[in-house]
């Protein structure tokens, strides 16, 4: 058996279950330990999750998906998250998502190939008198226009921050 | 009991009753949408609020339980408001292409909003983009048009423990998936349409194949062969405005050939040849110890893949027989072709079926080509066939009733009830019976058999043999029954039973997920009443009897379980995984 995922030390699953068997929420906690470890939830340790614990892939996708918490994607260098609220929405928020997407050639939720950015979509930030709103690792900028995307983007493109 | 106050008409109702059912008892409808009577309430929608009279809360009346002494008013002003708004709140994020949807016309959205007469809507519109699932080629998944009621996630993870779908995300993201984003084809998804059935929108359908049949009945090189299955029969009627329940066999057979069938054929006559190969299993595995018991039935391809997905370990209790409408597929393009001097290469093989599942089972392994064509090249469920009647023009009400064609049309009442829960079970018996004693059971009936309880469990004897059945509808009933048969086999201990009937439909195919919508246990009732009567009105009830199984028999299968039997009318399985990806 291999003993890696994604270039880390895989996780010893039943561990895992037999330390919060019986515990309450068990599920959450385990997925917990997973997320820390990976830095997101590989579908193929929730595939032996599923079996070692007897709960349905459909359940551990559910909780996974709920909380933004946990991820499903290896994280990127930088996190890019547009925001989607009404707000933001109504402003074009939309659109700045979709430039993104083409720039990269990358999915919301996903990674882009050379593990640079990972793209999502946020609820709210927090700030909607700024829509459109957007996040790159902590840093918000607001009223973003699509053609300003460029030079937002290309100092993280070059390694400068 | 309960004694309160529905808009001022009092009432009494059992304790516990919600307060939208104990409404239903006065005559008054208060209007639902994510609440299914199949189902327990989500309270998701909030369309179906009340309130008590002098307070100002308002209550989910799907899920709130009357309660004594209480005075409910179910519409004023306020009240309408309130469902005004949340219709059009539904509204706002949905893509309302009502005229291109599958449930055109047959929407409880739809119906919803006409009857509120919306016409304009509040709120900015705001419609998810998702992509289509048709990858199972049995169900459509739209989930765009998802309106998050929950029925579906019920039924998948609950009726049927199978937990292809779920919810996946939250607040305006959230939207039905199987794990991951994987396609349903990749998911334990069995195929069983239940979620369709149940869907109030055009979120899930059925697979749609009417044009492929469409085109095949214009091309004069196919020679156009149909049947249609027992359950068809008795819920064809609700799409036309028939009662309940009502046979209406004859005048199926007539809009067939007016569709341009060229010969008509009956499900029922295969289930006849069914219930001798399964029944010849039955009587070799029990009284001459060959072949392990119990013995499990495999003609719903739902179930069929839920064994070989969630217990592979129980794959040599299955009978090897096909199902019903694979045997006759089969006998088409093999006897009835050579009969009738046809190049089986131009018969295009329709079945008409209250099944989703079987459009996926006519591909599922090499032993549906055994005739050396496909043995079935579409499956089509009621709703589809109903549709094509409409199209076509044809006067369903008053058609006059025509004859199905000789020999694979030709069936007794013992086929007929295989379309009920434990009609299977009681028509194999009634040849068991036979095939064990010489002689027929002195009661043509086995009742015990029947009815929508879960899981029916009960002895029949023949010649001081006590035989225990099982028999189980819904796939959540399965467990049960398997993990003791598990049980006894681990611990080497008494079998609990010797022969187990399973249908993945909650009352058995006549609760198909291909029949007509808005199936409530007392419409299953009512469609299985159909059947049963018509058996009761037949002159010959056994499936032994059946002189036209003899005939075939005589002329080319020879007997039962006969080296060409097993050839053309048997089939094996084997596990498969939950998740391809
Ligand atoms: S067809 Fe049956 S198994 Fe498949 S998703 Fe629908 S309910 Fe679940
Ligand atoms: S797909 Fe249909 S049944 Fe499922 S949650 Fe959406 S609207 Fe309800
Ligand atoms: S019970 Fe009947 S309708 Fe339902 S999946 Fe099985 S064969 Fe099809
Ligand atoms: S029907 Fe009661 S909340 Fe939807």
């Amino acid at each position: 058996m291999d003993t890696q995922v994604n270039g880390n030390t895989k996780v010893d699953i039943k561990g895992l279950a037999e330390k919060w068997k019986g515990k309450r929420g068990n599920l959450i906690m385990i997925l917990h330990e997973i997320q820390n470890h990976y830095g997101y939830v590989p579908r193929e340790v929730s595939l032996q999750l599923s079996e070692v614990l007897d709960v349905p892939l459909a359940r551990i996708y559910e909780v996974i998906t709920f909380y933004n918490f946990f991820k499903l994607e290896p994280p990127g260098k930088h996190t890019i998250s547009v925001c989607m609220g009404t707000a933001c929405y109504l402003k074009g928020g939309a659109k700045l998502l979709d430039e993104i997407k083409n720039m990269f050639a990358v999915e919301e939720g996903q990674t882009t190939k050379d593990g640079l950015f990972h793209l999502q979509v946020v609820r709210c930030l927090g700030c909607c008198g700024l829509a459109p709103v957007m996040m790159i690792d902590g840093k918000i900028f607001g009223k973003v226009k699509p053609d300003e995307l460029m030079n937002i983007l290309s100092p993280y493109v070059k390694g400068e921050v | 009991m309960i004694q309160a106050k529905i808009n001022g008409i009092d009432i009494k109702v059992k304790e516990g009753t919600s307060i939208l059912d104990a409404a239903k008892k006065v005559n008054i409808n208060i209007p639902t949408l994510c609440k299914h009577p199949d189902l327990d309430a989500t309270a998701a929608c909030g369309i179906c609020i009340v309130k008590v009279k002098g307070g100002n809360k308002m209550l989910r009346s799907c899920c709130t339980p009357l309660e004594k002494g209480m005075d409910i008013i179910t519409h004023d002003d306020e009240l309408q408001e309130a469902r005004r708004t949340v219709i059009q709140l539904i509204l706002s994020n949905h893509p309302n292409d009502c005229l291109q949807c599958a449930r055109n016309n047959n929407c409880e959205l739809q119906r919803l909003a006409a009857d509120f007469g919306i016409r304009t809507v509040a709120f900015p519109h705001v419609a998810k983009e998702l992509p289509q699932d048709s990858s199972s080629k049995t169900i459509n998944l739209v989930p765009d048009k998802c309106i998050l009621c929950g029925r579906c996630v019920q039924v998948c993870q609950q009726m049927q423990d199978v937990w292809a779908l779920s919810f996946l995300e939250r607040g305006f993201q959230t939207r039905i998936s199987p794990a991951g984003d994987i396609n349903l084809s990749e998911s334990p998804c069995v195929r069983c349409g239940q979620c369709s059935a149940h869907c109030p929108t055009g979120a899930i359908a059925e697979f749609d194949q009417t044009p492929e049949v469409w085109k095949a009945l214009y091309d004069p090189n196919k020679y156009c062969v149909v049947q249609i299955a027992p359950a068809v029969r008795v819920a064809i009627g609700e799409a036309f405005g028939y009662p309940e329940g009502a046979n209406l066999t004859g005048k199926l057979y007539a809009a067939l050939r007016r569709l341009g069938f060229k010969a008509v054929f009956d499900t029922s006559f295969a289930a006849d040849l069914t219930v001798m190969e399964e029944a010849a299993e039955f009587v070799q595995r029990f009284a001459h110890g060959k072949g392990v018991l119990p013995l499990i039935t495999s003609c719903c391809p739902a179930w069929v893949d839920f064994m070989e997905k969630f217990y592979p370990d129980m794959v040599k209790h299955f009978s090897s027989a096909k199902s019903p409408h694979e045997m006759l597929g089969v006998l088409s393009k093999t006897y009835y072709a050579q009969q009738n001097a046809i190049d089986p290469a131009t018969i295009y093989m329709v079945s008409i079926m209250p099944c989703t599942a079987k459009k996926y089972e006519i591909q599922r392994s090499e032993e549906m080509y055994a005739s050396g064509y496909p043995d079935i090249n579409v499956s089509l469920t009621t709703r589809e066939l109903a549709r094509m009647i409409k199209q076509s023009g044809i006067d369903f009400m008053h058609l006059p009733e025509a004859q199905p064609d000789h020999v694979l049309g030709e069936y007794t009442g013992a086929g007929v009830i295989f379309g009920a829960t434990g009609g299977v079970m009681e028509a194999a018996l009634r040849t068991a019976h036979y095939m064990v004693t010489g002689t027929d059971a002195d009661k043509v009936d086995f009742e015990n058999v029947r009815g929508l309880k879960g899981v029916k469990e009960t002895e029949v004897n023949i010649k001081g043999n006590k035989i225990k059945i099982a028999i189980a509808h819904g796939l959540e009933n399965v467990e049960y029954v398997l993990r003791r048969v598990q049980k006894a086999i681990a611990e080497k201990t008494e079998l609990p039973y010797h022969f187990i009937e399973v249908m993945a439909c909650p009352g058995g195919c006549v609760g198909g997920g291909g029949q007509p919508y808005g199936a409530t246990d007392k419409l299953r009732v009512a469609r299985a009443h159909g059947l049963y009567k018509e058996d009761d009105d037949k002159e010959l009830q056994y499936s032994h009897h059946n002189p036209y199984i003899k005939k075939v028999y005589k002329e080319f299968l020879e007997k039962p379980l006969s080296e060409k039997s097993h050839k053309l009318l048997h089939t094996h399985y084997t596990g498969r995984p939950l998740y391809k990806k």
